[in-house]
Formats: C-alpha cells, structure tokens, sequence
C-alpha cells in the first residue's frame, strides 16, 4: 500500500483557525504551507517522493473544511429540525450528528458553534430558551458520540433569525432548527 | 368586551417627522375634564407652541378633553386675573394660562398658572428656564404638572420610552419622548437586539445584542454612548432586569446548561446562580419593592409565571389558567402582574390582581408581546403586530383606552417605558 503524504497540507487550515479564539478570524489559506514529511513515503519505482500539489486561493480538496462543504457529502448539512415545542433530536438527522461527531473526534482543533432557533410565535425571551435548549440537545448528542465538550459551544438565536417569515407551520417548521457552524463560518 | 367605551374615537395625529413614532388613540374613557390650555403669551416663538403640545400630551391621556378656543384679546398670562364666569359659560372644568419670554441669554421664561373653575379657586402654576430644544420637555412638564393637581395621580409626559425598530437587516435601539416625539438612536447594529430595559436612575439601558452571533447583554449609558458587557459567558446571556438598587441585574444565561437565573452586578462582577430547575426559567423581573423575583418557567410542563424569594427560596407558581403565561411584569405599586396569556392562538396581555387572583384580558389583538407599565402604573406599553408590521400599542389597565404608535417605516418591537425622573 502507498502511503500518501497530505495529511500536514490539510491540517494547516484547522491549525490557523484554532490557534486564536477570536471569532471573526477567517481560517488560514491552504497556500504553500504544506511540506511534505521527510520518509513519510517513497515510491519502490522511482525512488522519488510524490509531490503533493498546492493550488492556490482555495481549499486543497482533501481539506476537512472542503469536505464540510462538499454538497455530496453529509457534513455540508447543517441543520436539525424540531417538532413544536420539542427540543428531541429526531431519528432521521441521527446520521448526520453521528457524522459531525466523527468530524470533530477526528479533528480535534475543529471548533463548532450551535444556534437553536425558534419560531416567532410568543415571548422572544421564551424563544431564546427554546432555541438553546435545541443547540443543547444537539451538543448533548454529539458529546455523547465521543466530540470533546470544549469543542462546542451551544447558544440561542431564539426567533430573532428567521430563515422563512410567513405565518405558516412550513415555515414555523423551518425556522424550529439548531445550526452547526465551524470555526469560520460565522 | 372590555372597550365599553371604545366609542369615544379621537385621532390625535402628532407632527410626521419622518419615521417618527406617530399615536392614535382608539379609545377612551367616558369622562374627560374639559380644560382650556390657553395659548401662552407670546409661545409663537416657539413653534408648534408650549400649549399645543400641553394639550396633546393631556388628551392622549383619554383623561382630558381639550376645548377650541377663539382668538383671545388681549391674550391672558399668568397674571391675568381669571373670569370664572367667562370659562364656566366655556364649558371649562379648568383653565391654563401662562406666558412665553425670550431672556437675553437665548434661553426662554414660560410661566403658567392653572385654576379650578368649578372651585373658583387658584391651584397653582410653575416657571421654568429652557433653551429651545428643550421646548417638548418643558411643555411635558407642565402637562405633569396640570395631570397630577387635576388626577391626584403623577403624570408620565415627561418620561421616556425605548424600543427596537428593524428596517431591513438594521436594528436600531430607540428612545424617544413618551409621546414618541424626539426619538434618537443609542445603537444601530446588523444584529438583532432585544430585551432593553431602563436603570432605576434612567440614565442606563442593559439589553441583550447578537452583534456577536450570540445573545450578549450589555449597559449602554444613553448620555455619552459608553457601554459595557454585563455578561458574555459560554453560551447564551439573556433576559435582564436591574434590581430596585441599579446596581445588580437578574439574568439568565445557559453557561451551565439550559437557561437559568443568575445574579450579576452591573459591572459584570460577581455571577452567581439565583435557582436551579430542569427547565427554562426566564425573563425575571423585580417587584417594586425588591422582594420578590417574577419569572417564566415551564418547569411544571407548560410555560408559567413564577415567583421566588429575591433572596433565594422556593419559587411559587403564580398564572394557573391557560397553557401559555409569559413575560411577567409587576405594577409600580406592586398589586398587579401584567403578563402575556395565549387565548384561543392568541397571545394577549392580561392583568392579574395580586391579592384578589382575578384575570382580566386588556386586548384584543393576536400577537401581544413585551408589555410594560408606565411609571405611574395607568398604562401598559406593548408590543404587537398591524397588517404585518410590528407597532406599539398602549391599553390603560382598566382596559378602557388604547392608543397605538407607529413608525412611517420598519417595525417596531420590544419597548420599554422609562421610569420617573427629576
């Protein structure tokens, strides 16, 4: 089996976004940084290492940030929905917490942000409540799947973040979510 | 229904500055004092003049009724002598009459003197020195002044309230007179903000702002604009109310996890957890005199109004009816708890009688939120929605009168009215 020299090349976008805790720091670029691990690998044919090649201005393709936003992969969605007045998470976003989970056990300098949102329907306060009781319910689930506490940090938007505004429950339903946001990413 | 006088339709349109809270007033009580506010003496200099906002500031009140007067000659001042006959004959229960007076600072003299004319008597009359962009506020004054030797009761007109309005993607935290006049902007933000409430003293706002992504609370000093982060911990910072002292707040933040009360003082020092329960407990508020914390829980299944012991204690469910009692908010006197009640899919404000349990619908509208007594206990601001947009509505607590306050442009929502100030 050949091994492949990437992994220092994709870590570099976690490490940039990681070593500060300033929320408004974008992640590093991917440009140039990588190098490849002397010995890490040699070819039995040529004797010679593989380049690894950098492109610049966006993310190498096995970047973990690329994957978090790879539309066929499970880890470009973000969001869980509720039933009214329900803070469970249901069976069928299961797979897709299981796989932010893996995410973060995986990456462990990955950081993320949940925002429970609720619908506009009565006391903005209450709603406050109701959104972080579903961004706690969502951290609680990945906590449990083996993704570090200090990883995640669970906070309300409450009803003040509508992504749908008419008085409908499509759009009440819409808007009863908790986001999962990277380092970055807000 | 409640409006049994609603009848009475009085449009009391203000000056339009442009996105200026305007108020209508939809309802009022049967009796009203008829009063002339006679034209000050020489207020011409000081458009739209000191009795013409006098006697809007009492009309709103739905307590007054404002009499049309003629012309007058010669204009009468505060030393005029009174003709009770005259003003009897008028129709007149009292009479204002008072005086305008450039001083050679700039500045202006208005003097004003208020009679009885049923007693036939002098009851009294105030000066004041102002500059002219004091002119609404020394108008309010003297309306207080003329509400409370007339009512018994304090007048509001020279308070202030605070609200939110959005335009687009932009929050802007407001205060304005309480007739909506003279509003200026404390914050503007890209971010929602929510919860504003005033310092005992007036002079402070905390609030709750999502300019970094998250629920922060923050007080903002309204004259030099500083402000400070009250609580910014792990998680969310929300729903705060000060102490009777204006020196601590009731909050509740989710850094332990769920959303529970917490003391802080107002510079952020000082955390500690006030109760502890399975459920969301919010939105506290301090009665009047300090004793007691009300507050939202749905600790029981559904979301109730609470109280507990400001010192610490058992809390003690307060609502019973109905499966939806948020946003508790005490009256300055303490006998009554205003509150949000869900009537039929309808989010209404109710008042609740302390002592004797009673309930009582003040509205009739479906999205009631962030109601807020003025400081004299007679009204209750509150949130609410009209063809869409967010407007702010007021109901008297006898549930007789009601006045609505809109924006030309954007909603307004999350108003706060400021307390007494001298």
């Amino acid at each position: 089996m050949r091994a492949i020299t990437y992994p220092l090349i994709i870590s570099v976008a976690l490490l940039g976004a990681c070593a500060t805790t300033s929320e408004d720091q974008k992640p590093a670029p991917t440009e140039s940084a990588g190098t490849s691990k002397p010995g890490a690998s040699t070819s039995p044919t040529t004797g010679r290492e593989p380049v690894a090649k950098v492109e610049t201005g966006k993310p190498s393709a096995t970047s973990p940030f690329a994957v978090l936003k790879d539309p066929n992969n499970v880890l470009s969605k973000r969001s869980v929905y509720f039933d009214y007045d329900k803070f469970e998470v249901k069976d069928e976003y299961r797979k897709l917490v299981e796989a932010h989970a893996k995410f973060l056990r995986e990456n462990p300098s990955a950081k993320m942000l949940i925002q429970g949102n609720a619908d506009d329907r009565g006391s903005r306060e209450y709603n406050v409540g109701l959104g972080q009781r579903r961004s706690d319910s969502v951290k609680k689930m990945l906590t449990l799947l083996g993704a570090r506490e200090d990883q995640i940090e669970s906070v309300s938007l409450g009803e003040e973040k509508p992504v749908c505004t008419s008085a409908n429950e499509d759009c009440w339903g819409k808007n009863r979510r908790g986001d999962m946001l990277y380092s970055g990413e807000y | 229904m409640l409006r049994t006088f609603g009848f009475a339709v009085l449009l009391a349109w203000l000056s339009l500055a442009h996105a200026q809270l305007a108020i209508e007033i939809t309802g009022a009580g049967a009796q009203r004092i008829p009063i002339a506010i006679v034209p000050l003496a020489g207020e011409k200099v000081l458009p739209p003049g000191v009795s013409t906002i006098v006697r809007a500031d009492l009309e709103r009140s739905g307590l007054f009724r404002g009499l049309e007067l003629p012309p007058l000659s010669p204009e009468p001042n505060e030393n005029s002598n009174i003709n009770y006959a005259e003003w009897r004959s008028r129709l007149a229960d009292a009479v204002v009459v008072g005086s305008v007076t450039p001083r050679p600072d700039g500045r202006f003299d208005a003097n004003f003197r208020l009679y009885d004319v049923v007693k036939q008597k002098p009851i009294g009359g105030l000066g004041f020195t102002f500059a002219k962009e004091q002119t609404r506020v020394t108008a309010h004054r003297i309306a207080d002044f003329v509400y409370e030797k007339l009512t018994g009761e304090k007048g509001v007109f020279s308070t202030r309230i605070a609200y939110v309005v959005k335009r687009g993607n932009r929050y802007e935290l407001q205060v304005a007179d309480a007739d909506g006049a003279g509003q200026e902007t404390a914050l503007a933000s890209f971010e929602p903000i929510i919860s504003p409430v005033w310092s005992p003293d007036g002079k402070r706002l905390a609030y709750v702002s999502f300019e970094n992504k998250k629920p922060v609370i923050y007080v903002h000093t309204l004259a030099d604009g500083k402000r400070h982060v009250v609580a910014n911990f792990k998680g969310s910072n929300s729903a705060p109310a000060w102490a009777p002292d204006g020196n601590r707040l009731a909050v509740v933040l989710s850094r332990e996890g769920g959303s529970q009360l917490f003391m802080v003082n107002a510079d952020g020092s000082g955390v500690r957890r006030l109760a502890s329960s399975t459920g969301i407990d919010t939105e506290p508020r301090f009665s009047p005199d300090g004793q007691w914390i009300y507050f939202t829980s749905d600790r029981g299944g559904s979301p109730q109004i609470y109280r507990m012991p400001a010192a610490g204690g058992e809390p003690q469910r307060v609502t019973f009816e109905g499966s939806y009692n948020v946003s508790p908010r005490i009256s300055p006197d303490g006998k009554t708890l205003a509150y949000i009640t869900r009537n039929s899919g309808k989010f209404q404000v109710a008042l609740l009688d302390l002592s004797t349990r009673q309930a009582q619908i003040l509205t009739d509208s479906e999205h009631d939120e962030s109601p807020s007594f003025s400081p004299n206990g007679r009204m209750i601001l509150l949130a609410t929605v009209l063809g869409g947009r967010g407007v702010l509505s007021a109901v008297s607590a006898d549930g007789r009168m009601k006045q609505r306050l809109s924006t030309a442009a954007g909603d307004v929502r999350e108003p706060a009215w400021g307390p007494f100030v001298e």
